[in-house]
């Protein structure tokens, strides 16, 4: 199996003097390189590790402040094949593990839809994934963390210790100190194939039934909805349902890997427009004729469709992107899912990517994002209204007790922010107690919890 | 193959050693610390999943050269002989830091100059004693394009690399018929630890791709490689320029 070159890994913006997260929207700052964590962390305020945060959550509060970048810090520390426990330095890609791992029957127990993250990453946006209500978030199944606080110490913590510490690190966005190094359980896996079957839906009802059907069934559901169509074909989709193929299903050979394409050059803003999506949509929505399929996918194309497009952010331009990612819960049922497209549409907000995913129950990470209910994200080209468009999408969230996902905002107001999250005055005091002055901080914290420059 | 690495617990050295470990080469990494190189060696071991024939590390300090002869030993000793030996340790600091503190040259001078010849003169004689027709016998070390030409930004550092550069040259002059495979690397920028506070140009590369670069050039028997690929085109033009013009740029 080949690797990408770690120089597509890292998001990297034109100017050296500038940070961007995935979303292309860049903001002054450096990044501080350094293999030994422990000691660069020492008078740091924020670490990033691939910078795959679509918005500000891994950018600097202020143009001064470096952020200690982890990507070098990139080893195993230790690797128990029986009791499955690995313990790594915070930089260690998910895109590494999997190519070590996966041929000798490891693999994550949770992963976010690229590779191109870090472990220390994966803790702190509490990620993710298409097994999301089965196995709920990464940080359910980390054992250890170390940490560099603010008082300058160096701590360990874990679900069995200096547990509030732990909880409100994991999903804390970087917010409670560095990430040094993560102990978590890896899964064995039967085979390094996927088993999928896809389902053509014809609206957002039948996808969601459909979606509801296939959670207790199958171990990871996810699926692409066209947020474009309007009337009663709204919310067409795919939907697909997997799980890790049994040995004997499997063909002997390990899956190869297709050379990744890289998007060499940003497009025009105008490339992704609502003729060009709707286009999309379409050949993408009519890619197979039958209603239902099955077959064996490689991990690749199941859990990383985008990764296979190298630098695929270009595709919006200079002007940037943003992702909208929210949960509704499953109270406010289908007519939620479908007056939040109704909203997106009515916005003008026409996305070639529009991934719909059921969330089991919400975990022990004070600002985790899933909740039971129904995550959809939405890519959105950055123009002058943006800001109003996410703030009508996050009012409607609100108003159905749903919330947004902090690794993929820009644009959320501070009220906003503080209305969808009960959990923020708990997450706050959590911070209290453990970074007093306030040390470690983000533009995104500053934008959405007010903190001090 | 057995391979033995000075510097193999950073930067370039350490992706290096992690290729090398991962298609089951046996390593053995000399450096300053030994927590380091306990860390090092224990990434090396989860990545050779057992394919590795061995794994091991003892300390050596390139700044101090009593160290190297029983490093050595010990590696040889370790791994039942010695088929390559992979240098890349060495100081590093800009050209006005280097002017402002004359000790740190000193130290940096010595370290890439002096002692990097000196580590090579004592793993020669092991490296040509071996006498299975298997064996490599090989010897990679890490210069750098700024030893390529005087250059403004790196006059100190670069003329360090230049002597080492003209070093490895005569050595493969010399032991190529011996069989000695003398590989002479010369990184352009790769954003490593060592130039975190510096903006990279273009052509900037990543460790990893380093280390590809490096260990297929090993395979293949290459006595000199530019890495990433372009810094080749971009030195060969350097060392045409003119002596006004490189008066006049900054570069």
């Amino acid at each position: 199996m080949s690797v990408a070159p770690s120089s597509t890994l890292a998001v990297t913006t034109a100017r050296p003097t500038e940070l961007s997260g995935w979303g292309c929207i860049g903001r002054p700052g450096r990044e501080l390189l350094s293999e030994d964590l422990e000691a660069a962390s020492k008078d740091v305020v924020l670490t990033r590790g691939l910078g795959r945060s679509y918005g500000d959550s891994s950018l600097p509060a202020a143009p001064q402040h470096k952020v200690l970048a982890t990507r070098l810090a990139n080893r195993i520390l230790s690797l128990d094949e029986k009791s499955q426990v690995i313990r790594c330095e915070a930089g260690v890609s998910l895109a590494e593990l999997n190519r070590l791992l996966m041929p000798r029957g490891l693999f994550v127990p949770v992963t976010p839809g690229t590779k191109f993250v870090t472990v220390g990453g994966m803790v702190a946006s509490d990620v993710h994934g298409k097994n999301h209500h089965r196995a709920g978030c990464f940080g359910a199944h980390v054992q250890s963390l170390r940490m560099r606080i603010a008082d300058g110490s160096v701590v360990d913590c874990g679900p069995q210790q200096q547990s509030d510490l732990f909880w409100a690190a994991v999903g804390g966005m970087g917010l409670l100190g560095h990430i040094l190094e993560v102990e978590f359980r890896m899964d064995s896996i039967s085979s390094p194939w996927i088993w999928a079957e896809h389902q053509r839906v014809d609206s957002i009802e039948e996808y969601l039934a459909a979606l509801s059907e296939a959670a207790p069934k199958w171990p990871m559901t996810v699926g692409w909805i066209d947020c474009v169509n309007q009337g009663k074909g709204m919310g067409r989709g795919l939907l697909t349902s997997g799980r890790w193929a049994q040995t004997e299903e499997a063909p002997a050979r390990p899956p190869s890997i297709p050379r990744s394409k890289t998007v060499p050059l940003n497009f025009p803003n105008w490339a992704i427009n609502n003729l060009t999506v709707q286009a999309f949509n379409s050949l993408y929505y009519w890619k197979t004729w039958r209603r239902k399929s099955s077959g064996l996918m490689t991990p690749e194309a199941f859990f990383y469709p985008l990764d296979a497009l190298l630098h695929w952010n270009r595709v919006y331009g200079s002007r940037g992107f943003t992702q909208h990612q929210c949960v509704l819960p499953r109270s406010a049922g289908a007519e939620a899912v479908r007056e939040f497209l109704k909203i997106l549409t009515r916005e003008g907000c026409a996305s070639p990517i529009c991934v719909i995913k059921d969330c089991g129950p919400q975990g022990q990470g004070l600002l985790s994002f899933p909740m039971e209910g129904t995550s959809i994200a939405v890519d959105i080209g950055v123009t002058p209204d943006i800001e109003k468009s996410i703030a009508k999408l996050n009012e409607f969230v609100i108003s159905a007790g749903g919330r947004i996902y902090l690794t993929k905002d820009q644009f959320t107001r501070r009220e906003h922010f503080v209305a969808m999250e009960p959990r923020l005055p708990a997450f706050l005091s959590a911070r209290q107690t453990w970074d007093p002055q306030q040390k470690f901080k983000s533009a995104q914290s500053v934008r959405l919890m007010g903190d001090r420059v | 193959m057995r391979v033995v690495i000075l510097g193999g617990t950073k930067g370039m050295g350490r992706a290096i050693a992690q290729q090398l470990a991962e298609r089951g080469d046996a390593v053995y990494l000399l450096g300053r610390d030994p927590a380091e190189l306990q860390r090092s060696t224990a990434d090396l071991t989860a990545r050779a999943g057992g394919k590795s024939a061995a794994l091991g590390n003892a300390v050596c300090d390139l700044e101090r050269p009593e160290t190297f002869a029983p490093a050595l030993a010990a590696a040889s000793a370790f791994l039942g002989g010695i088929d390559a030996v992979v240098i890349t340790a060495a100081l590093f600091a800009t050209q006005p830091a280097l002017e402002a503190d004359l000790a740190f040259t000193q130290r940096m001078l010595t370290a890439n100059y002096v002692n990097t010849v000196l580590f090579c003169e004592h793993a020669r004689p092991l490296l040509l004693a071996q006498s299975s027709p298997s064996a490599r016998k090989q010897l990679v070390v890490f210069s750098s394009v700024a030893g390529d030409r005087g250059r403004k930004p790196v006059i100190l550092y670069g003329s360090s690399k230049a002597g080492l550069s003209a070093y490895l040259e005569g050595l493969d002059h010399k032991f190529h018929a011996q069989g000695l495979q003398v590989l002479c690397v010369k990184p352009g920028f790769v954003k490593t630890a060592m130039t975190a506070g510096l903006s990279p140009p273009p052509f900037a590369g990543e460790p990893e791709q380093v280390a590809r670069d490096v260990v297929r050039a090993m395979d293949a028997g290459k006595p000199l490689l530019y890495t990433p690929r372009p810094w080749a085109l971009v030195m060969w033009i350097i060392r045409l320029l003119p002596r006004f013009v490189m008066r006049k740029i900054g570069f």
